[in-house]
Formats: structure tokens, sequence, C-alpha cells
């Protein structure tokens, strides 16, 4: 990008405001996905205004966009495929109205997820999407991958906790969709663009319904021999009717290095845990821990522990909310997965995923969302060997396919991104792509917002360009 | 369309569907009458295919259509600027996949609420969309009428249990977004598009949805109040409690006199037909029923209830059975009965409700209400009689009602009208802010304007 367009941005945002100098871009090469694409400009508005003038530069100089909120998704939502303008929401972080009387917040989009929670959690109140990087992710980040945690089996992803959001088109346009009220009037706009990958607009401003925080909560330990006993245990709770607020399965050996870094208590011989909460009124909460511990035990479980505080409570999440970063002790690089399918193929698709492994002859470990059927093979690797990192791609790529083969789906949380544009084909066909090209083509005619994400190459707009930046740093590097 | 025409293309369409599922006849097309509109022809395929096949001949013949389910609500929506072919979609029916285990469930779309609802009880396990004309509609009738459910309270709408769905965009192709797990983020989420979309944008051929354990119990509270100030701090209150009702309804006087008597087992609880009814449903084991049973009595006495009564099982089901019907009863409770929704903000929700009922009144017509989940008015208007003054009077209420545009937060809509009064009132074409963007939306799913042209609200 040349000096007197970089300039120009500048004086959109202010020059301490924009980041241009390659050992500064390097930082914003990569997300949590294992993909890099270099931005050849980092810009920081404070306010929707400044965003509609950076969008609208960016069309006058046809420069891609691709927005990012902590860069922290999975699937390379936020890296800039095409090169071009990278506009990080890190300072429009503030949260502008708390509304406790009709249970909605509206902030802007880098309000870090737990912030939210902080922010109300005094009243009783919290934000109910927990992703495991809830303590830095942004809600603009939220809102563009529809992301999950724990929590969303009992309470739902990011979009069925949004009611409102303030848009910037492609076009520089300003729009707002929905709002406070608990429906749209007319087409339900935020369902659409929640989870639209930052590829239909740039979100300026979200309105999010706050959740009460329940009168009790119990968390319970599952132990198991074996991983089997474990996942048969959760296909029998889904079976019985017994719906936990969240119910998280680790197995034997990521437990150990969970343990090692977190020292929760963890047991270091087991097959595999259940981590399962429970939520609601004291009654309830009793009634249901006690039906779980009876399914736990069916299956053969050595020992179902409660967790006795709120101080033990939050170590056992605490190992598991670190999980990813205590395997990221173990190898330089790890592959995190996320696929869904049926729950009651869970007992199967587990099996499959460890032979997966042992046909790679890479450690492949298991943290996941067991009750909704959401899992997270993490493959370990060496991204300096060439041949390992080929193994991990093909060892995640044949997981991925025997999920949505047994009548799962790509994604569970994470978001398509760049990671499986190209494994799209494997879910839908060319009719499909064809609405979704049309959609994509009636807010961003000119492919210049998010390129190359979702739709794969072959299959995507004619207008979205991806250019190839000469700063693009293909990995293994 | 000239008869010749409609004889013409009826023959291509028996090519498709076979003669016996082309009609063309007056009085089998009368029966799909959208708003006092006829089609020229009814087709009812049997396959997606053949449906898909049948809007590629109305794009090539610029022909419009209107899908439909068992027509049991077609007076929703504005009149049709155009009405072509009527494509019945109830041959379409039965369970595409089920598998109780994973609580998911994959449904043709004429399928019937009222089967579906038996073969999930089999399981013990039920759908949460209890929707007006329960035992009529169809499951894709339901989606695209968006018309919503008691149990929204606890279980949202569509839009937090429909996990994917299949359709037939307006270029004649078989599409489809999300898919048969309860979890997926995968591609855009254009069937939440199509929830109360009036088949404008797609004809449904399959929806997926994630199922729910039936509860071991069942039951409701009752709860009269001597106004609705004080039935609204009822529900304040709990709305501060702990406890997570599954249904949460308030009933005006008028609408507890006209819809509550008479009403075996509900009679039998002499509500008073003067008070406002609050209805608390609530589930769970017999441990959790006590406590809602305890607290609810406690929060009511706080709040000044008259009379206060626990309904168990099978009372609460007829309960339930009666609000879920409420927008169905108050459209047949007059011969020209008007029934408005609007959906507001549980803080906004005590002004709207005076000035609706203040508005009402002045035009002298005391209106029959119902609150859902704090938040939605039902609200229906009983003139005795269908002449000139007593739409002058509903021109009056809703002329009132635009008033207000500014003042509060709502979104309001008319649900049923007579036909010949709809456009009059011409109360269904109000735009949403983001017009455009719906506009958008239609071009991209419909680019020939072949499905239910000038149905959806801003004339789309």
């Amino acid at each position: 990008m040349n000096e007197s367009i970089i300039s120009e941005f500048q004086s959109c945002v202010g020059p301490r405001n924009t980041l241009s100098r390659p050992e500064d871009l390097v930082l914003y090469e990569y997300d949590g996905s294992v993909d890099r694409a270099r931005p050849e400009l980092v810009v920081f508005p404070s306010s929707t205004a400044e965003v509609v003038r950076l969008v609208k530069l960016s069309v006058k100089h046809d420069i891609p966009i691709v927005g990012r909120g902590a860069g922290t998704g999975l699937s390379g939502g936020a890296l800039p495929r095409g090169g071009g303008l990278m506009i990080a929401f890190g300072r429009m972080n503030r949260i502008l109205e708390v509304d406790y009387e009709n249970r909605r917040a509206v902030v802007q989009p880098g309000v870090v997820n737990f912030d939210l929670t902080r922010a109300v959690e005094h009243a009783g109140y919290y934000f109910a999407p927990d992703p495991s990087s809830q303590k830095s992710c942004t809600i603009g980040g939220n809102v563009s991958e529809n992301s999950g945690g724990p929590h969303t089996l009992a309470y739902g992803v990011t979009t069925n906790h949004v009611t409102g959001l303030e848009l910037v088109l492609p076009d520089g346009e300003v729009k707002r969709i929905g709002g406070k009220l608990v429906e749209p009037f007319g087409y339900d706009l935020c369902g659409l663009f929640v989870g639209s990958e930052g590829t239909l607009a740039l979100v300026t401003e979200i309105t999010a319904k706050l959740s009460k925080k329940p009168e009790a909560v119990k968390t319970l330990l599952a132990i198991f021999e074996s991983v089997d006993d474990a996942t048969e245990t959760v296909t029998d709770m889904t079976a019985r009717a017994i719906t936990p607020a969240a119910c998280e399965m680790l197995d034997g050996w990521t437990l150990c290095a969970v343990e090692d870094y977190v020292h929760a208590g963890f047991p270091r011989d087991c097959g595999a845990v259940l981590l399962i909460e429970v939520e609601g009124i004291a009654e309830a909460v009793t009634g249901q821990s006690v039906g779980i511990a009876e399914v736990c035990k069916a299956h053969n479980a050595r020992e179902v522990r409660t967790a006795k505080d709120d101080k033990e409570r939050e170590l056992l999440w605490k190992g598991r909310k670190t999980a990813f970063g205590a395997l990221g002790r173990l190898a330089p690089s790890n592959y995190v997965l996320d696929a869904v399918i049926p729950r009651s193929k869970l007992p199967q698709a587990l099996r499959r995923v460890l032979e997966i492994g042992k046909e790679s002859g890479l450690q492949i470990g298991n943290i996941f969302h067991a009750g909704d059927g959401n899992l997270h093979p993490l493959v370990l690797f060496d991204p300096r060997d060439r041949s390992q990192f080929e193994r991990a791609v093909k060892a995640s790529e044949d997981i991925v396919r025997y999920c949505v083969q047994i009548g799962g789906a790509l994604t569970g949380e994470h978001g398509v991104g760049m990671e499986k544009s190209e494994l799209m084909t494997l879910m839908f066909s060319d009719a499909d792509f064809a609405l979704m090209r049309r959609v994509h083509s009636q807010f961003n005619p000119t492919g210049l917002l998010n390129p190359g994400k979702i739709f794969p190459m072959g299959k995507g707009c004619g207008e979205t360009r991806v250019r190839v930046s000469p700063l693009h740093a293909p990995v293994p590097a | 369309m000239s008869p010749l025409l409609a004889s013409s293309l009826a023959s291509r369409f028996e090519g498709v569907v076979g003669p016996e599922y082309v009609h063309t006849a007056q009085n089998e097309l009368e029966k799909y009458q959208v708003d006092g509109a006829m089609p020229a022809v009814a087709l009812q395929p049997e396959t997606p295919e053949q449906a898909a096949e049948i809007v590629r001949i109305a794009v090539e013949e610029k022909l419009s259509i209107i899908p439909c389910g068992s027509r049991s609500a077609p007076a929703i929506g504005s009149v049709p600027s155009r009405y072509d072919l009527a494509l019945d979609m109830t041959r379409i029916s039965g369970i595409a996949h089920y598998d109780p285990g994973d609580l998911t469930i994959s449904v043709n779309c004429g399928t019937l609420l009222a089967e579906l609802a038996q073969i999930l009880a089999e399981k013990n396990q039920f759908l949460p969309l209890a929707v007006p004309f329960f035992t009529r509609a169809t499951v894709g009738g339901a989606i695209a009428s968006g018309l919503d459910s008691p149990l929204r309270h606890s279980y949202g709408t569509p839009r937090d249990f429909m996990v994917g769905a299949e359709f037939i965009d307006g270029t004649g192709a078989q599409t489809k977004s999300g898919g048969r797990v309860v979890k997926n983020v995968t591609g855009y989420d254009f069937h939440k598009l199509l929830h109360g979309s009036l088949g404008s944008l797609a004809v449904i051929t399959r929806l997926n949805f994630r199922t729910y354990p039936l509860p071991p119990s069942r039951r409701g509270f009752l709860a009269s109040f001597a106004d609705e100030t004080a039935a609204l701090a009822f529900l304040n209150a709990l709305a501060a409690s702990f406890l997570t009702p599954t249904v949460l309804e308030v009933m005006s006087p008028e609408f507890a006199r006209l819809f509550l008597e008479d009403k075996s087992p509900v009679a039998s609880l002499r509500l008073d037909s003067q008070a406002w009814t609050v209805c608390v449903g609530f589930e769970g084991t017999s441990e959790v029923c006590e406590r809602y049973g305890r607290d609810l009595a406690g929060l009511a006495r706080t709040a000044a209830a008259q009379n206060a009564v626990i309904v168990h099982d099978a009372q609460f089901l007829t309960m339930l059975e009666i609000l879920r019907e409420a927008p169905a009863s108050m459209r047949s409770a007059a011969e020209q009965s008007i029934v408005f929704r609007f959906a507001t903000l549980p803080a906004q929700l005590p002004d709207l409700l005076r000035a609706l009922r203040s508005f009402a009144n002045s035009s002298w017509m005391p209106p029959a209400v119902l609150i859902r989940s704090a938040s939605i008015v039902y609200l229906a208007l009983l003139p005795s009689e269908a002449d000139e003054s007593a739409l002058k009077q509903v021109a009056y209420f809703c002329d009132s009602v635009g008033s207000l545009r500014g003042k509060l937060e709502f979104n309001p809509s008319l649900l049923f009208c007579p036909p010949e009064w709809k456009s009059a009132l011409n109360f269904s074409a109000q735009a949403p802010a983001d017009l455009d963007l719906h506009r958008r939306i239609k071009k991209a799913f419909d680019p020939n304007g072949t499905f239910a042209p000038g149905r959806f609200v801003g004339g789309i």
C-alpha cells in the first residue's frame, strides 16, 4: 500500500491509530487458527463515523477490508486473506447502555465478552455466550462468528442472545436492524447477519440480551476408566432427557496435561471425565444432579464428585477453559477442530477420531462440548516439519469429513472462515451456493468485505476477489 | 389470467403433478382464496422436485405463486397484489428423519402439527410450537405464518429451536440452510429468514427442529387481580425472582369472559371474570412444582391477588390450549373481529396497554387483551355491526396507534381483519425502518418477484 493511501487512512483515525510497519503488521497476521495472512494496514477507529470514512476510502482505492476483534478466532475469520485493510475494533470498547428493566445491553463491538458479564453481575445478570476465550474475545467477534461455549447446551449460541445491530455496509451506509424488542418487524435480519462472518457488513453496535443468574449451580466431575463409558453416558443422558446447562468431556491424556497446568485435582489415571453443570432453582438442581449421578454410575463411572464450593467450581472450569493453552505446552503448535455430530453417534465418532490419530501418527487430544455433540479434537504438531503439518491437516480434514458423513456439520461455533471454506462443498450444493452468492452480492457487491471467506474458491462470488498480497506468508513459514 | 391461458397452463402442470392434482374448477379454487383473491390454478405437488418444477414454470411464464399449507390462517398478511397459482404443499408430508436419542427431528412441510406432536409424544418428547389452529395447521404453514406460542416464555420462538430448512428459492432451485444437529454455524442462517416470511421468500419443503423432553409434570398457577396495574406488578415481582416459568400470560376481563367461561375444567375454578388473570405455567419434578406453587402464592399475596389457584396437569393442558388458540378464538369471536398484535418492551408494556385500551374504549369497542411473556400484546376489537361506522371506529383506533410512534417502542401488526377492510385500514402497509435491506433479501431469494407479491410488510 503506498504512502499517500496510508496517509489518507491516517487522516481518518489519526496516525497514532494506524499500524503500517512490517514489524507491527506481523502481530496481526494470525488468529487462533493455523492460517496466516498479513494485512497491509491496521486501523483502530473509535466511532461508527470513523468506520464509515474508512470503508468509503477503501472502496475508493479498491482495497479489501477485514474486521477484527481480539483475534482469538479459530477459523481465520479475521485474517485478511486478500491483504488490504484490517479494521481492528479494540478501541470501540464501550458499554453504551445497560437496561435491566428490559434485560438488554447496548455495546460497541470491541467490548470483551466477559467485561459485559462483569459490568452487570452485581445486579444478578450475565451475558450467556461463554467461549473459552471469553476473557479476551470481543462481542463483535462473537457476533461475526456466532460463537458458542460450554453453556450453549442450555442457552444457545450468540444469535440467540442478540436482538439488534448497527451495521456499516460495504458502501459506507449505516443501517440499524432490530433493536431491544423481542422480535423483529419483518424478516429476521439479525438472524442472517449474526454469524455471517463479516462478509455482509461490519458490525459497529450490538444490542444483547442479559440473562438472569440462576439461584443454584452445581458442578459435577464424573470420572471414567474409558472414553467409551464417558461418551455412552452422554448419549444415555440425552436419551433420558436430562439436559444439564453444560456437559464437557476431556479425555485422560488431555486431563494429565491440564492437571500439570492448573492443579485442579483432576485424576491422572482415568480414561475420560465429564464436567457437568446443572443450574436453576435449588430443587431442580438437586433433582438433576441425582439423575446425572445415576446415569454416570450406570456407565461404570469410577467416581462422581461434586464441587463443594464456588472456588472448587471455578478451578474445575479453569481447567476446562485453559485446556487448549495447557496442551500448547506439549507441542510447538496445535490445530483445534470444530465439528458437530448427532449426539447419539458420539461413541462411534470418538472411536473414529482416535483411529485417525493413530493413522496420522500425531497425538490428538479431545476436550469438547459433549452435550451438544460439538467435537473439538486438538491435533498437536510441529509446523516447522512439513510432513507433520501435512499430516495434521489431513487428519483434521478426515475427522471433519467423517462428522459430516454421519449427519453432522462442519462447524458448531468457530465459523467457516478460511479454514473450512473449501470443505463447504461437503454440505452444500451448487444451488445452495448460488443463493448464498445472491445474498452476498446484495450486501457486498464489490466483494471488498472479508474476501475469501465461507465460499470455496471455485464457488464464491464472481466479484469476490482474493488478491494475494506479496506480504502474505504461507504456512508453514 | 385468461381462461384460455389458464387451460393451456393447466395441461402443462398436469404433466408435472398429474391431472387429479391440478385444480381449475371455481368451487375448488374458492378454497384457496386469499383476502378475496382467487388463483387461476391450484396445484398439489407430491414431491419437492414437482414443486420446484412448478416454480420454474411460473418464473418462465411470469406467474405469481402463493404457497400454502392447510390454509388455516391465510388471512395473515397484506392483500396480495397478484395471485396466479396456489401451491398446496400438504401432500409433501411425513417425518423425514427422527432419532429420538438426538432430540432432533426432520419433518416434511405438509405434516400436521398435531400429527407431529403425537409422534414426538410416543417418545416422550415435544416441539414447543404451540400455535393457533394447531389441529389443522401444517408445520410449514406454522413457520411461514410466524405465529407464536405461549411456550415462548421459556422455549423461545422457532429462531431458537429450528436448526435447518430445505426450500425452493425463486429460481426454482431446491436449496437449504443449517442442518440436523443442535449446534451449527455453517453458512448463512437462511432458515431464520423463513420464519414469519409469509411465503414471500421461498417455498418451504422440509424443516429440522430441536425437540425437547416432556417434563414429568406440567402445572399452572392462576391468579386474579383487581386491575392491570396489580397484575403487572405481579409480573415484575416474578421477573425479579429466581423462578423461570414456561408460560406467562395475562388476560383482560373481556378476554376471560369471552374465552374462559364454559370451558371445562377451567370453568370449575370459578375465576373472577371481572378481574385481570395471570396464568403462569411451570414444569418439573413434584419437588420443583411444589416450590413454584409456594413461591407464586407468596408473590401473588404480596401483589394483592384477589384469588389464586394451582391447576394440575390436565387442567393446565386445557388452559394451555386456550392460550395457544387465543388469536384464533379472538378472530372468530365476532363476525367482523379485528385482531392486532403488538411486540413491545416489558418496561413500556403498562403505557402501551393503557393507551391501546383507551383508544379502543374511545372507539366504543371494549378490547379483549392477552399479554404474552410480558412483551407481546394481542388485542381484539369486536364491532357489533359490520357497517361504515364500525370501519370508521376501527380506522380511528389504527390512526391513534400510529400517533404512539416515536413515543413508545413497539412493532404493530394487523393479524386478522375482514378482507374488505384490510386495504381501507392500510395498517399493514407500514414499512420497517430497514425496508431497503428487506428488499435486498427478497431480491436475492426471489429475483423475479414470483412468491406472494404484496403480502409481506412494506408491500414486499
